[in-house]
């Protein structure tokens, strides 16, 4: 019994840190609608700060000083990119902030370690809270008293500033409705910013208040940004008490879990959330997401097949690469053969995304399940590559209409979260099923038939795959289907009343995404010739986000162009320098700011108005579209 | 003969808000009815019930004698059931051509091809609704640069997709210049006549509910208060009191730009 | 749009630039996880640098220079075989080297028996590069998991505890250590029992939770295998909650300066670890060493220097062993090839391809506010190693 009390007092005051962090997600989340992706690398920043003045500032004013001066700092630091970076994008499609966000964190990971070194930093214990309480015959660290109190402070002092100042009730109206409060004439601009750096110092505090737990390193965000906006969908988008709430389960569940499971943290806060959101789609305290934004406005040129002469250059292209290795050498076909490979993941991404509408945080886990489909089938059953080949992605297939039929209930984050969480299991069972994965170390000796095992067969062969796949799905893109699923995406209203079933057309649209994703990862596996957990990790998911929305999330094929830019961008930078993630960081940073359509979606902006289609002047042009936008806002 | 679409006691209410309470009514095809009512009297609520959008808490919806209470949308729209929407909804990213032509692929139940190309599909059929609509000089514009008053029409087109029995107009003119809501509801008006459709509307615009309407109901409060010609109804001293006061019936100018 | 893919890879190409092969050279490859893990990866690089420095100076191979081209792998085996793949494939090196995570030197040892290339894992633990999963063509140079697993155990078997806990990070070299330690104490020591297991996730441990729930099941002694920011937790509140009060702690790789330094003053007192005390070895190898580390990179050394130092010796060695430089002639001449290391001379065993590099063992203590090893002894690897025989009998057929 005392134990119990014991056990949940220590899943308590792990629940703190996470909550001050997670609140201040769901802050920002709740009236910017930016999934800030930075948001770890804020708190890491906050501790490596809290490190370097808790050093300077001695004493327990000086600790104290130093952990809300280092928040301050960190506060600033986020209204500066949110009014540099953020602010230029607001307009730019969902998401796009989120890549934006995500560069600033791959750029932040190298910055610290070359300000404060690569290794591990120890601060100061907090002057006054160095022992422990008995508490029934244990010892509780006082540090640990200390933060459970803090946690319903900070939740307390963020209710009052909500309802008891102007500007917090202006912070709640924003989250229920943001264009209502642009109509009520508030400067927006400010009150965006000020929310940004009041999620940031939470952020910022939460990291400062680890100092005295843990070491400060420069891993520490993505140690903690994927269990935060966990919590934070867990409980409700924009929900400051269900992030507390969620904080809590998620906490006094690992505590209570590892007793009976000791292995059971590395996946606890995914089952929970995929619990959560199949039982209750928008999680425990949030409230059914308005309709996404309509899509108006944002694709204003439809899209259209290839013409006779575009046919004939991507034949020409294509003839192009399967050329290239009679002029490449070994190295550059391979290079070509994985850019090849994920060409095909981040088409089958960018289907689901942008004709179906579904932005998925965890496409990877097909791409991975294809892969070990493929490697399963090699070493337990000695089947030839070809055969592989063509079975493995079925297991891709296979994940894909489990997940998705649970996936394609939800919408928007939601949906995002979800798919993750999915990810995340197959990833942890990819991990810790030794017996039959290999665990961490993967799958070894999944190599091609002898007449694809030169660079150069491999490299051909990872066109063919490729281009057959990419020409699938678009000709899926301009089928019947292509259609319906693109209606339901535009409008789900209208779609829904003209007989249209939403809900199996986005299922089988994350089906063929799955089994497509899974064909890559299989060509992925015999390219590697091994197969590891990380393939379905979310460092993979990502990759293809980022490809996607580089390309352009509103145009037919850009994913091809962004997995090809970003693939050997990436590759080339790794084999370059150690900094390669402050390079490709700041890189994607300047093509979000510069290209807010993606660089296929800037090469078809620039097209048209060099080169303006033949102008169609009948009807009104503009005559009652300022009523239409006065009447969309109502 | 049953009727086309017969509505029992029909309810719906929003936590303490009775939206809609005790609607009855029905309606023969080929007739024009029209139901109007103050805002927020409950009129859109009325019109997602019928469609399903909505499920009503209690009361029923009878389609051609088949109960249609609580089906999906999709479901109604396949019964013969087309409707616009108050605020349009169209496939932004698409021509105003494919836009009714997807409904016609669904109509036809060839949405799960997955090897053809949609731009070709019923070409026929979609350039004849748009002329229908007098859309067809926009057949190739992008449906994003529309104006409003075009969108509506594209709305109308698309709704007429499937060869619809019963058509649920909500505010099919709102927001559109007082000529052109003539226009359109003239055009709706003889295109149903013509094909003996029902037509359920709503509308702010009195000049056009005289105009058009073989009957009109009033709605209040989420409750019928009058039923009639619109001559009955013009006369009703109920519902000059309650919902049209002194003389805004006759005043159409007076409600310019309400849409807003 | 396929078009832009061949301008990618020209790209590509053009501005990597065909690397020159310059007469009177010998390039090898190595990689490893400088991105991903700098606080371990920066004391190898500092370490490679002395010994190529040393070798270079001293007229290199035969006369030709040697040279190291580095790579990053990321953390990432996949990374790690993108970048092998180049060094073998453009930069034309004789053999690869380096290595730190487990699951990266396992695949790049697949890589090698593949591509047939040499490759000498520097700092990888895991049993499996040379045992399960050993090839022809790759070679293991630190003291493996296996290795410390029994000097520990030997140590272990020396204290009354009779009830174990255990904690070790929830992945592979967690796992095969925590299996090697029991099966080797329980050979000393049929009478101890494993009372709890914890397996928090690397790099997430939730310290308060798991130690009581150690504490709850009432061990003599524990066993940890945690390290880096892990470990600091761990230390700080097991320190707060009085869970290592007298219990025996028996802890893995705590004695390697990358882990003890960070604990500073609250390095707790008499726990038994392997380790490098380089602050205390008096040996003149290791003297040499440290001398000309310190001079050259003004800082002191850590284990992964010893490791990086060592690696790039045993490169030397084998290029100079024999001339012929193809794969086969390199793989032959590694076999019971003899290095000098600042740990003394070891020997890359012919049978399993493990060297038989040595490892310090002690037990933790403070000197001026910083944590070190108190008495550490050195533990030859070979009498910790199973008999060339038993060993070879654990390889794959093939
Ligand atoms: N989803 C909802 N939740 C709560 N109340 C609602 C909801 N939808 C409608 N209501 C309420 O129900 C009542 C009827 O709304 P409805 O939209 O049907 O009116 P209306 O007659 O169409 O008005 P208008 O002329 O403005 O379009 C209103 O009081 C409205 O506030
Ligand atoms: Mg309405």
């Amino acid at each position: 019994m005392e134990f119990i009390l014991v056990q949940t007092l220590s899943g308590l005051a792990s629940a703190a840190s996470l909550f001050l962090v997670a609140s201040g997600l769901s802050i920002i989340f709740g009236v910017t609608r930016i999934v800030n992706f930075a948001h770890g690398a804020f708190y890491m920043l906050g501790a490596y700060m809290a490190f370097t003045l808790t050093d300077r500032w001695t004493g327990a004013f000086g600790f104290w000083g130093a952990i809300i001066a280092a928040s301050l700092v960190v506060a600033v630091l986020g209204a500066l990119m949110e009014m540099v970076l953020l602010r230029r994008i607001y307009q730019a499609p969902e998401l796009f902030q989120l890549l934006a966000t995500f560069g600033v964190t791959l750029m932040v990971q190298d910055i610290v370690v070359l300000i404060w070194g690569p290794e591990d930093l120890m601060g100061p214990r907090a002057p006054g809270f160095t022992g422990a309480v008995t508490v029934f015959g244990r010892m509780v660290p006082s540090y640990d008293f200390l933060l459970i109190a803090l946690g319903p402070v900070v939740l307390g002092l963020l209710w009052l500033l909500f309802h008891y100042t102007r500007w917090g009730v202006l912070v709640r109206a924003a989250t229920q409705d943001r264009d209502m409060v642009a109509a009520l004439g508030v400067n927006q601009k400010w009150l965006f910013t000020s929310v940004f750096a009041l999620g940031v110092f939470l952020a910022a505090l939460g990291g400062a208040l680890q100092i005295p737990r843990t070491t400060v390193s420069h891993s520490m965000d993505l140690a903690i940004i994927v269990e935060v906006f966990v919590v934070v969908v867990i409980g409700g988008l924009g929900s400051v008490l269900g992030a507390f709430v969620a904080a809590i389960i998620v906490s006094e569940l690992n505590a209570f879990g590892i007793l009976i499971f000791p292995k059971i943290s590395l996946i606890l806060v995914f089952l929970v959330m995929a619990v959560v959101l199949v039982i209750r789609p928008w999680g425990l305290f949030g409230k059914p997401e308005s309709a996404p934004r309509p899509a108006a406005g944002l694709s204003i040129r439809p899209w259209r097949p290839f013409t006779p002469a575009e046919r004939i250059a991507v034949a020409v292209g294509v003839f192009g690469a399967a050329v290239l290795p009679f002029f490449l050498g070994n190295y550059a076909l391979t290079v070509g053969a994985e850019i090849l490979v994920f060409v095909l993941f981040a088409a089958s991404l960018h289907f689901l995304m942008t004709v179906g509408g579904l932005a998925s945080f965890g496409h990877a886990a097909y791409f991975g399940l294809g892969a070990y489909g493929a490697a399963f089938l090699v070493k337990f059953t000695g089947a030839p590559m070809e055969a592989a080949l063509l079975v493995g992605p079925l297991m891709g297939l296979a994940g894909a209409v489990v997940f998705g039929w649970f996936c394609v209930r939800l919408s928007g984050v939601y949906f995002a979260m979800l798919t993750l969480a999915f990810a995340q299991i197959a990833w942890s069972i990819a991990f810790q099923w030794v017996d039959v994965t290999g665990g961490d170390n993967g799958m070894l000796g999944i190599w091609p038939s002898t007449w694809a095992s030169s660079p150069r067969g491999f490299f051909w062969l990872a066109l063919g795959i490729a281009v057959v796949g990419v020409g699938i799905l678009r000709v899926l893109v301009f089928s019947p289907f292509g259609y319906g699923l693109r209606a339901s995406r535009d409008s789900a209203l209208r779609s829904e009343a003209i007989g249209i079933d939403r809900r199996s057309m986005q299922w089988v649209a994350f089906i063929v995404a799955g089994t497509f994703a899974g064909i890559s990862g299989a060509t992925f596996a015999f390219l590697k010739g091994s197969v590891f957990p990380d393939f379905l990790g979310i460092p993979t998911s990502v990759d293809g986000l980022v490809m996607v929305l580089l390309g352009g999330i509103e145009t037919v094929s850009g994913a091809v162009v962004g997995a090809v830019v970003y693939k050997a961008l990436a590759i080339w930078l790794m084999s370059q320098t150690d900094l390669s993630k402050l390079v490709l960081g700041a890189i994607i940073v300047l093509l979000v700011v510069a290209f807010p359509k993606g660089i296929v979606g800037f090469l078809e902006d620039l097209r048209y108005r060099l080169r303006p289609p033949r102008a169609n002047g009948a009807g009104p042009k503009t005559a009652g579209y300022g009523i239409a936008k006065v009447e969309a806002a109502e | 003969m049953t009727a086309l679409l017969d509505v029992r006691n029909l309810a719906k209410s929003y936590g303490g808000v009775h939206a809609v309470r005790g609607v009855s009514f029905s309606l023969e095809a080929g007739q024009i009815l029209a139901l109007i009512g103050p805002n927020g009297a409950g009129k859109s609520t009325c019109f997602n019930m019928l469609n399903g959008q909505i499920r009503p808490n209690a009361g029923s919806i009878t389609l051609a004698g088949q109960d249609i209470t609580g089906l999906a949308p999709r479901v109604v729209w396949r019964k013969g059931v087309g409707r616009t929407f108050q605020i349009t909804a169209t496939f932004a990213s698409m021509t105003v051509r494919e836009n009714v032509q997807v409904a016609l692929l669904s109509h036809h139940g060839k949405l799960w091809a997955a090897f053809r190309y949609a731009g070709a599909a019923y070409l026929k059929e979609a350039e004849a609704l748009l002329a229908l609509v007098g859309m067809e000089a926009q057949a190739a514009r992008p449906c994003g640069e529309l104006a409003y008053g075009d969108l509506k029409r594209l709305e109308l087109a698309i709704a007429l997709a499937n060869d619809p029995k019963l058509l649920l107009m909500d505010e099919p003119t709102a927001g559109m210049a007082p000529k052109e809501r003539v226009d359109l509801m003239r055009l709706t008006a003889g295109i149903a006549r013509e094909k003996g459709i029902g037509v359920l509307f709503t509308e702010h615009d009195m000049d056009v509910v005289f105009e058009h309407a073989d009957s009109v109901m009033v709605l209040n409060r989420g409750e019928l208060i009058a039923t009639g010609s619109p001559e009955a109804v013009r006369r009703d001293p109920q519902v000059r009191a309650i919902y049209l006061g002194d003389g805004l019936l006759y005043d159409a100018k007076h409600r310019e730009g309400d849409a807003a | 749009m396929k078009k832009i893919i061949g301008s990618a890879l020209a790209a590509l190409v053009l501005a990597t630039g065909a690397a020159s092969a310059q007469q009177g050279e010998i390039k090898v490859g190595e990689i490893n996880s400088y991105s991903a893990l700098p606080a371990f990866t920066e004391p190898y690089r500092k370490g490679m640098e002395l010994a190529l420095k040393e070798i270079n100076d001293a007229g290199g191979i035969k006369g030709k220079k040697l040279v190291i081209i580095s790579k990053d792998d990321g953390g990432k085996p996949g990374d790690a075989l993108t970048a092998a793949n180049e060094l073998v494939s453009r930069d034309g090196v004789v053999l690869l080297a380096g290595g730190f995570l487990s699951n990266v030197g396992l695949a790049l040892a697949d890589f090698a028996k593949q591509k047939k290339v040499l490759y000498i894992a520097a700092e990888p633990l895991t049993d499996a590069i040379v045992w399960s999963k050993g090839n022809d063509y790759t070679f293991r140079l630190r003291t493996s998991n296996y290795m410390q697993a029994a000097m520990l155990a030997e140590e272990a078997a020396k204290l009354p505890a009779k009830r174990w806990a255990t904690i070790a990070p929830n992945y592979e070299f967690g796992q095969s250590f925590v299996a090697a330690f029991k099966e080797l104490l329980t050979k000393r020591r049929p009478d101890v029992e494993f009372v709890a297991e914890q397996w928090p996730p690397l790099g997430k441990i939730d310290a308060g939770p798991v130690l009581q729930a150690i504490d709850a099941a009432k061990p003599d002694a524990i066993l940890n295998a945690t390290f880096a920011g892990d470990l600091v937790k761990l230390v700080r509140e097991g320190n707060t909650r009085g869970v290592f009060k007298d219990r025996a702690v028996v802890s893995y790789l705590t004695g390697e300066p990358e882990y003890l330094d960070p604990l500073k003053e609250e390095t707790p007192a008499g726990w038994i670890v392997t380790g490098y005390p380089w602050y205390s070895i008096k040996t003149a190898a290791h003297q040499a060493f440290l001398d000309a580390y310190q001079q050259l990179h003004k800082d002191y050394p850590r284990l992964g220097s010893i490791v990086g130092y060592s690696t790039v010796k045993s490169i030397a060695a084998v290029l100079t062993a024999t001339d012929d430089h193809s794969t086969d002639g390199l793989a032959k001449a590694m076999k019971g090839l003899k290095v000098d290391t600042p740990f003394g001379s070891i020997v890359y065993r012919a049978a399993d391809h493990q060297s038989t590099l040595g490892a310090y063992i002690g037990t933790t203590g403070i000197r001026d506010g910083k944590g070190i090893m108190v008495d550490p002894v050195f533990r030859e690897g070979a009498a910790y190693l199973p008999s060339e025989a038993d060993a070879a009998k654990l390889r794959p057929a093939n």
